[in-house]
């Protein structure tokens, strides 16, 4: 498939607006189960730009952008919003309350957090034990979720009811050429796609959708691609940057993603083989546009593509992920360019979008 | 806001770590500037706070020393873009993935701890905790800016912001010590306003955290009569051993052990008594742990007493404390100076044959 | 300056039993400085200069000691048992031969036991003196000595036991020979005892009475294979401590050497020692305290009977400590 640069074509900006737009939404806290602080701003903003919308019985949001035209391609968009967390299980007095993990976070990195609880966000700390009195034997060993607690004081014991969720408390920050906060997997795909409703391409019919429980298993956007019976979907989400130095000096070569290298296509992961001219389409159009990307390596992890694809008679689908390092932990952190390029990249990727897309052939 | 929290506030928002105390030193020189009648820094940079009393000279004196230095971490190297990190006082590595720190390079910098992905581990790191050695420090700049800002021996310390929490309870880090050091100021406001016959030396120590050396110095430099040391203890949290953790809300410890002159100890109690604030008891049978190690040595040997100040999850990031707890230990501490008098060093005085009677 | 630094490694002078260590250097520097005393300790405490209203005196620390062995007990077949002065690692001792105060020499001899790799406790291990009986054994219970090895020169690297501290030994005497003072008085002092717990200096400082104290020593070097993480390397010039695990430098006697270095154009590097400590860590706590700090030489195989160096970094060493020491200082 040849791609010609439609010389009209501008890249949508990135205002400060749509900075401040993420960190209100890095700083909300929705964990798997408990969207209700992200739909909330989701809704807010997208209500005045699309069509039509609806919350469906998960508790997604599906709305529609149509273009101009009859007939026009149906183009599904998926962001999740929830994140990684925590759900208290008990209150065991003075403050102290069990937890269990809500989605995939290494044990490794909760001690010592703070944490924001409920939804009227009460402050509260996981603690660890002091190292005076972890024995050196003890500190061989990783310390265990079970004996940490979420701490909120004393002066708010038997306030909380187990089956409240939390989330870390990390403050978004603008730093230098990056952006760093908690759950921008995946804040920055609900950024990106109220992005791309404030510039929505006319040729095609944007069908979007923001998922919840994505952490826990795909769950939202199965019944999101169900109900909006796309023609073909991309996932957009955020993808580790594996790529640290390695200790002994040798050369990186699991790295995922590599963060400042551009928007990584996801050609196959764990759940999904990406659509073949879909891929193509989107490479195409970097290269032409010149705008960078990677090739996210191939291997472990899944988007809500891996469940999209899978709906009705099957739906024509891939992932376009910013890549971000330590997701799953306190915070991550992405470069500002790799989210500018990623908007772009879609951006001018679905002004191609045309009913030849998907007759094309699927070889590469 | 009480005072007190502001103030503590203001100081665990301030860096300072063990050697480095600059920035804490000024804060809490002027939160002593009014109630103090002298202020001078000592040659290893501890902060010594006179008011004079009233009785006649030569006049005792009572030393109390709070230490001001916190527990962060040193740039070791430099490289791929990356700061490689140590210890300045004792932390556990495993509290160490995914803090945000601040970076005190030719800038302030923010940055984050992190613990590398499994497959940039060597084997024996994939599972457990991942030592210090191997941990790094991302600055969210690109790699020639890292390179050209930051150098080997630029300090590190916490950012985590203080959290106030329901009940006058407070989280963050470096409450250890510097809710000591809270106690100290409001015992020298205190006092201020009140009749005291000996000269009280208001001390805030350095390098407590790493070589105690702070404490040993000034206490040969100033001489006190007694001393006392103000630092945290433990409070009751999960996995703290019973015998060694205690309630916050019910007053400050009293420590008992070989840094404890007994007979101050008693004192200490007496006091307590007479003015009904509640206290608990701790032992320690080697070591306190506090400069009282050095203090206690200092010159010819000082009667030395301790107090602390039970807070949870010591030397970790989110360290938490009670106000009420610092406030009543400072009017404690008011209460026990105000009633100094000259004859007070007889209570002191070893005595062989009544010792034998009052052995614990 | 490598036959100087030759003649120093080449004598025993264990902790504690210095006293050959000091005449040499006793006679080395007898002509070149205002006054010397040999302290209660052993210390040897020289003098150069006088102190101007402007100036400092500064004390200046390099130990005499080296690691070495005490014995403790001598067998029927004339085997010694032994104990350690300083930190002697028992896997550097195979193999080895130790010389002792009065010339001596024996070889370490080790246990069977456990499996060929694997190294024994000292316990384990005794001198053989190449005797049958307990009576021609030529040691007694209380003598001691150090590693018994030859200096090599291997150009701009050298190498020979006891190069802790004797490289700082011989920088201090090249520094007290021919060192500029300015207005500041420099106290060169030869310490006793720093490798069983810097015990010398203490009591030297304490007399001394410094304003600034600096240790002369070494350190180890990340620049080996597969070594720790360690940002120092043999030729890359002296190390300005910034910590160790005993003492955290001054920062302002950091500040002054990094800049007196920079301004100088001595190359320099940073040291941050995560085990192991110097004399400063007992001068900077000396009465009410003493601004300290330490210019380390970066020194592979530290505590081993081959301890190597590289001249380049003593030349910069004393080059940096002349700048040092023979200007107005205001910390």
């Amino acid at each position: 498939m040849k791609i010609q640069k439609n010389k009209e074509w501008r890249a949508p900006r990135i205002r400060p607006k749509n900075i401040e737009l993420l960190e209100n939404l890095s700083n909300a806290v929705a964990v798997s189960g408990d969207e209700r602080a992200v739909r909330k701003i989701v809704l807010s903003k997208i209500k005045d730009l699309v069509d039509d919308f609806q919350m469906d019985a998960l508790g997604n949001i599906l709305a529609t952008k149509k273009g101009k035209g009859r007939n026009l391609p149906k183009v599904m968009l998926a962001a999740h919003m929830d994140e990684v967390g925590f759900m208290i299980s008990s209150d065991e007095g003075k403050g102290f309350y069990r937890f269990e993990i809500v989605g995939g976070i290494d044990p490794r990195q909760l001690a010592g957090k703070p944490v924001l609880v409920g939804k009227d966000r009460i402050p509260g700390v996981i603690g660890a034990k002091a190292i005076h009195l972890a024995s050196s034997r003890e500190r061989k060993n990783s310390i265990s979720v079970d004996s940490l607690r979420i701490d909120l004081g004393p002066g708010n014991s038997k306030k909380i009811q187990s089956g409240t969720w939390a989330g870390f408390a990390t403050k978004f920050s603008q730093i230098g050429p990056s952006l760093r906060g908690k759950a921008l997997d995946d804040r920055v795909g609900v950024a990106t796609i109220i992005a791309l409703l404030e510039n929505p391409p006319e040729n095609i019919d944007l069908l979007v959708a923001f998922t919840v429980q994505e952490e826990v298993g795909l769950r939202g956007a199965k019944v999101a691609a169900y109900t909006l019976a796309p023609d073909m979907a991309i996932a957009l989400d955020c993808t580790p940057s594996l790529d640290m130095p390695l200790w002994d000096g040798k050369e990186n070569v699991e790295y995922r993603s590599k963060i400042g290298q551009g928007p990584a296509i996801y050609i196959g992961d764990g759940a999904t083989l990406a659509d073949p001219r879909l891929v193509s389409l989107i490479r195409n159009v970097g290269d032409e546009y010149k705008i960078p990307y990677q090739i996210r390596q191939p291997g472990k992890g899944g988007t809500d593509a891996g469940n999209i694809h899978k709906q009705r008679e099957g739906i024509p689908s891939i992932s376009i992920s910013v890549p971000g390092r330590y997701l799953h932990t306190a915070a991550s952190i992405i470069r500002l360019k790799d989210w500018k390029n990623t908007i772009s990249l879609l951006h001018a990727s679905l002004s191609h979008i045309n009913n030849q897309t998907l007759k094309g052939d699927r070889r590469r | 806001m009480s005072n007190t929290l502001k103030h503590l506030k203001e100081m665990i928002s301030s860096s300072g770590l063990s050697g480095f105390e600059s920035p804490i030193r000024e804060i809490i020189s002027d939160a002593w500037e009014p109630y103090t009648d002298d202020l001078s820094v000592s040659k290893l940079g501890s902060l010594h706070g006179k008011l004079f009393g009233s009785g006649e000279e030569p006049r005792k004196s009572v030393m109390i020393a709070t230490h001001m230095d916190a527990i962060g971490l040193i740039v070791t190297s430099v490289k791929n873009g990356f700061l490689y990190m140590d210890t300045l006082g004792g932390i556990d590595s495993r509290v160490l993935p995914g803090q945000m720190v601040v970076v005190h390079g030719e800038e302030e910098f923010p940055g984050m701890i992190i613990q590398p992905p499994d497959h940039a581990l060597p084997k024996e790191n994939q599972s457990g905790p991942v030592p210090i050695n191997r941990l790094l420090i991302d600055l969210g700049l690109e790699e020639r800016e890292v390179a050209q800002k930051v150098k080997i021996g630029d300090l590190i310390s916490f950012a985590t912001e203080p959290l106030e929490l329901d009940g006058n309870y407070i989280a963050g880090h470096s409450l250890d010590n510097r809710a000591s050091v809270a106690v100290l100021t409001k015992t020298l406001e205190i006092l201020n306003k009140r009749q005291h016959l000996w000269d009280v030396f208001a001390v805030a120590t350095t390098q407590e955290e790493e070589t105690l050396g702070g404490a040993a110095t000034s206490g040969f430099a100033l001489r006190p009569t007694i001393a006392i040391v103000v630092d945290v203890t433990f409070a009751k949290s999960p996995g703290a051993p019973d015998h060694l953790s205690f309630e916050m809300d019910k007053g400050p410890t009293f420590d008992w052990g070989p840094n404890t002159h007994p007979k101050l100890f008693k004192s200490f109690e007496k006091v307590a008594k007479d003015f009904e604030y509640s206290y608990q008891h701790a032992v320690y049978s080697r070591s306190s742990g506090t400069d009282a190690i050095t203090l206690q040595l200092a010159g010819e040997g000082i009667p030395l007493m301790i107090v602390g100040l039970p807070l949870r999850y010591m030397h970790t990031p989110v360290e938490m404390i009670q106000i009420k707890d610092i406030e009543r230990t400072a009017r404690l501490l008011a209460d026990f100076i105000s009633q100094l008098d000259d004859n007070f060093m007889d209570t002191l005085m070893w005595d062989a044959e009544k010792e034998e009677d009052e052995a614990k | 300056m490598k036959s100087l630094i030759k003649a120093l490694t080449e004598i025993t002078g264990p902790s504690g039993y210095e006293e050959k260590i000091r005449d040499f250097i006793i006679d080395q520097i007898k002509d070149h400085v205002d006054n010397f005393e040999v302290d209660a300790l052993g210390n040897l405490i020289v003098r150069k200069g006088n102190k101007a209203s402007n100036g400092k005196v500064i004390m200046l620390a390099a130990h005499l000691d080296e690691i070495g062995i005490m014995i403790t007990h001598v067998d029927a077949n004339g085997f010694a048992r032994f104990s350690t002065l300083g930190g002697v690692y028992p896997r550097n001792m195979a193999g080895g031969r130790v010389r002792f105060l009065n010339g001596d020499s024996g070889i370490i001899g080790m246990e069977p036991g456990g499996t060929i790799k694997s190294v024994p406790d000292i316990a384990k291990m005794y001198v053989d003196f190449g005797v049958t009986t307990k009576k021609d054994c030529p040691v007694n219970i209380g003598d001691v000595a150090c590693f018994e090895r030859t200096f090599t020169d291997l150009g701009d690297r050298i190498v020979a036991k006891a190069m802790d501290d004797r490289v700082g030994i011989a920088i201090l005497i090249e520094l007290l020979k021919n060192a500029k003072t300015g207005p500041n008085q420099i106290v060169g002092v030869f310490t006793t005892q720093e490798e069983v717990g810097t015990r010398g200096a203490a009591s030297a400082a304490f007399g001394v009475m410094p304003d600034i104290g600096i240790a002369i020593d070494v350190t180890i070097t990340g620049d080996t294979p597969n070594a720790n993480l360690m940002e120092v390397a043999l030729g890359k010039g002296p190390a300005i401590k910034i910590k160790d695990s005993g003492m955290i430098s001054d920062p302002k006697v950091v500040k002054w050497m990094v800049e007196t270095a920079t301004h100088a154009k001595i190359p320099f590097q940073r040291e941050i020692l995560a085990a192991g400590w110097t004399d400063a860590k007992a001068i900077q706590v000396s009465r009410d305290g003493v601004p300290a700090g330490c210019i380390s030489i970066p020194c592979r195989y530290v505590h081993s009977p081959s301890e190597m160096i590289d001249i380049n970094d003593v030349t910069n060493a004393i080059k940096l400590l002349s700048n040092l020491v023979s200007k107005t200082i205001s910390i």
